[in-house]
């Protein structure tokens, strides 16, 4: 159990060394993010002000397209150099370094919703610090579960052939749970009476799902990874 | 599985036969009337589609966690005939909806679920067909998720209705109806299996193809 | 001596055996019938043509994928018996270095070192990459490293965790006769150690008068396998 942490710790810190380094994922990731809020304003905005709801279905799609495109970034670094490769030769347990990738994969997405939510507030009026605290964890909730799939198919997909489209082609049906609990549950917190009982019942859900698929995945991804 | 292939065919084109007269006969659904009896041919192709992707799902967990290869034949085949069943339901659902309440689609939750699976069916295929060698685990893989998926999606999507009014999809079951229904229901499993059993048949002459070809 | 477990725990094993393994990726056959034993203390060449199956056949031994038929053991177990712990015993320095270029040379090492659960990995590290002759580059970055200087900083890490299986990959590309002269001694080394080496190679001089035995890969068979040859790019000629 010990070796297990300490093994994903390592992981995890190695990953975030070099994001630290050259930071290329965490910017690009989050212009990306941005651009798409701004995409799908455009869109969404009539007369001055956005249609009801647009806020959190924007919010929820710049996340989930933005993951998508550091999901890929980070395993084609790892396939660069065929690190992968090395990570699994370990006597380690799989699983392990699943986890360290995960959090570390976390951790970055997290850091771009930090910048994205007060953005997408300012834009759209929304009150983002009505209920802080549940919109917080509502949005933790979305993104383990998001990433925690999205990591196992990366990892899975890293020696494929077509990896870059298969990615969001196998990602986004499989995590159509998670962004419809994820917008209808902003929704809920964004309205001008917010509806603190629904969402509640949304972060159940996504609760729910994080722990039926992050075990799912942790039970997955050595023979998936195994040729 | 060859030798019951014509039989199971020449049963199953009977029973789809005999199938509009039994249709007919039965009695007209009180609200709808006419339109309400292509229902004898969309749940039957729900049934079919779900009892699918549950063999998808078992298949791909036994042939990722077994290595066992005639799993994912089984995994392979079974989500065709899903995706297939699973298009007949998907095209007779909005003609129903279309005559019954004038939208093709209500984006009501068994609608919306089902929609769903059949997005993660045909990835599935996707990622047979481009992934390149090897991507039989990885599909394995994908198929596991999916069946768990699918809980959710439903969860998720009658949730999400459940603030909009929603008309009653399915309707009363009158006495007379059940022996049509029942009856389309075996055709259909009839067909399925038939389907899935050539599809088999035609997956494993292909890995024996494979096998020869690589033969010393 | 097939499976006891020396004061630290680990696994040994005297021999390693191919049984029959082939290999396929869909309809290309990468690796036909190749039945092999190495032993501890042996320094084996696989030598070939590209395409002859020798990476295959390496990543195969690092457990890496797994045969399509037949078996590979480890004394007298297969990579699914002995479990995870096999791994600490296997060292691979692949075509692809499994260096972080971001990371700088001890980092790499130190991280693998701990990936490894090696005790004192700072130390280890250090003292690796003074038989490196990199020391005096341990803070740079890897990506700024030449392609030889690499594959040295790689050849320590793929020998970190002492292994018993030592298994190389065209070791000898990029490097220059300093060098060379460096990697064919630490082999030797290794051989007096005990350990089983196998290199893949096109480089002929090189490892002349280093390898104990010759497998010749051809289109993924073992063409020929042959004992300590007196003239080995004649006998290559001759095989392939």
């Amino acid at each position: 159990m010990k070796a297990f942490a300490t093994i994903a710790w390592l992981v995890m810190r190695k990953d975030l060394t070099i994001e630290v380094r050259s930071r290329e994922i965490v910017y690009t990731t989050l212009f990306f993010a941005v651009s798409c809020v701004l995409v799908f304003a455009f869109s969404f905005v009539r007369d001055g002000r956005a249609l009801d709801d647009a806020a959190a279905g924007i919010l929820w799609i710049a996340i989930a397209f933005a993951g998508t495109l550091a999901l890929g970034r980070a395993f084609e670094r790892e396939r660069q150099s065929e690190t992968l490769q090395a990570l699994l030769l370990a006597p380690t347990d799989r699983p392990a370094i699943f986890t360290g990738k995960l959090l570390g994969l976390l951790i970055l997405l997290g850091g771009v919703e930090i910048v994205l939510v007060p953005i997408v507030g300012l834009l759209f009026q929304a009150p983002i610090f009505a209920r802080p605290m549940l919109l917080a964890f509502l949005l933790a909730a979305g993104t383990v579960g998001f990433v925690a799939v999205g990591t196992l198919f990366a990892a899975m997909l890293v020696r494929s052939k077509s990896r870059d489209v298969l990615l969001p082609v196998l990602l986004y049906p499989v995590t159509i749970p998670v962004i419809i609990a994820g917008v209808r549950g902003t929704a809920a917190l964004f309205q001008a009476e917010v509806d603190e009982p629904m969402a509640r019942l949304w972060i159940t859900m996504l609760v729910a799902f994080d722990a039926v698929f992050v075990t799912l995945a942790l039970w997955t991804f050595e023979p998936v990874m195994t040729e | 599985m060859t030798k019951l292939f014509v039989p199971a065919i020449a049963l199953a084109a009977i029973m789809f036969a005999v199938a509009p007269w039994l249709i007919n006969g039965a009695p007209y659904e009180s609200t709808m009337g006419l339109v309400q009896k292509i229902f004898y041919f969309h749940l039957p192709s729900w049934f079919v589609m779900f009892t699918a992707v549950l063999t998808a799902g078992v298949a791909g967990a036994v042939h990722l966690f077994g290595r066992n290869a005639r799993a994912d034949r089984v995994a392979l085949a079974a989500v065709e005939v899903a995706a297939v069943f699973g298009l007949i339901g998907l095209i007779t659902g909005p003609l129903w909806a279309r005559k019954a309440w004038g939208v093709w689609w209500q984006w009501d939750a068994k609608l919306t679920a089902a929609l769903v699976l059949e997005l993660i069916l045909i990835a599935y295929m996707l990622l047979r067909r481009y992934g390149g060698p090897g991507s039989e685990r990885l599909a394995s893989g994908l198929a596991i998720f999916g069946m768990a998926n699918v809980p959710f999606v439903y969860w998720a999507a009658n949730l999400w209705r459940t603030v909009h009014p929603k008309p009653t999809v399915v309707p009363t079951l009158g006495p007379g109806m059940r022996g049509a229904l029942w009856w389309c229901v075996a055709a259909f499993m009839l067909l399925g299996a038939a389907a899935f059993g050539a599809r088999m048949r035609l997956e494993r002459l292909r890995t024996e193809v494979d096998e020869l070809y690589l033969e010393d | 001596m097939d499976r006891i477990h020396t004061d630290r725990g680990l696994i040994e094993f005297d021999t390693l055996s191919f049984d029959d393994v082939s290999r396929r990726f869909g309809r290309r056959r990468a690796l036909a019938h190749v039945t092999l034993e190495c032993r501890a203390g042996e320094v084996i060449g696989l030598l070939g043509p590209n395409g002859a199956g020798k990476s295959t056949l390496l990543a195969i031994a690092a457990t890496l994928m797994s045969p399509s038929t037949g078996a590979v053991r480890y004394g007298s177990l297969t990579a699914r018996q002995a479990g995870g712990e096999l791994r600490a015993r296997i060292g691979l320095l692949a075509h692809d270095l499994y260096l972080y270029p971001e990371l700088t040379a001890i980092e790499n090492l130190e991280f693998f070192g701990r990936l490894y659960l090696l005790p004192d990995p700072r130390r280890r590290a250090e003292a690796a990459l003074d038989r490196a002759g990199l020391a005096s580059r341990a803070g740079e970055p890897v990506l700024a490293f030449s392609r030889g200087m690499r594959q040295r900083l790689a050849l320590e890490r793929a020998l970190l965790h002492e292994p018993r299986l030592v298994l190389l990959d065209e070791p000898f590309t990029g490097l220059d006769d300093e060098s060379s002269r460096r990697l064919i001694d630490r082999l030797s080394a290794l051989r007096s150690g005990g350990a089983i080496v196998v290199v893949s190679t096109h480089d002929l001089e090189a490892v002349e008068g280093l390898v104990d035995r010759v497998a010749v890969l051809r289109d993924g068979r073992l063409a020929a396998v042959e004992q300590r040859p007196a003239a080995l790019r004649d006998t290559y000629r001759r095989l392939v």
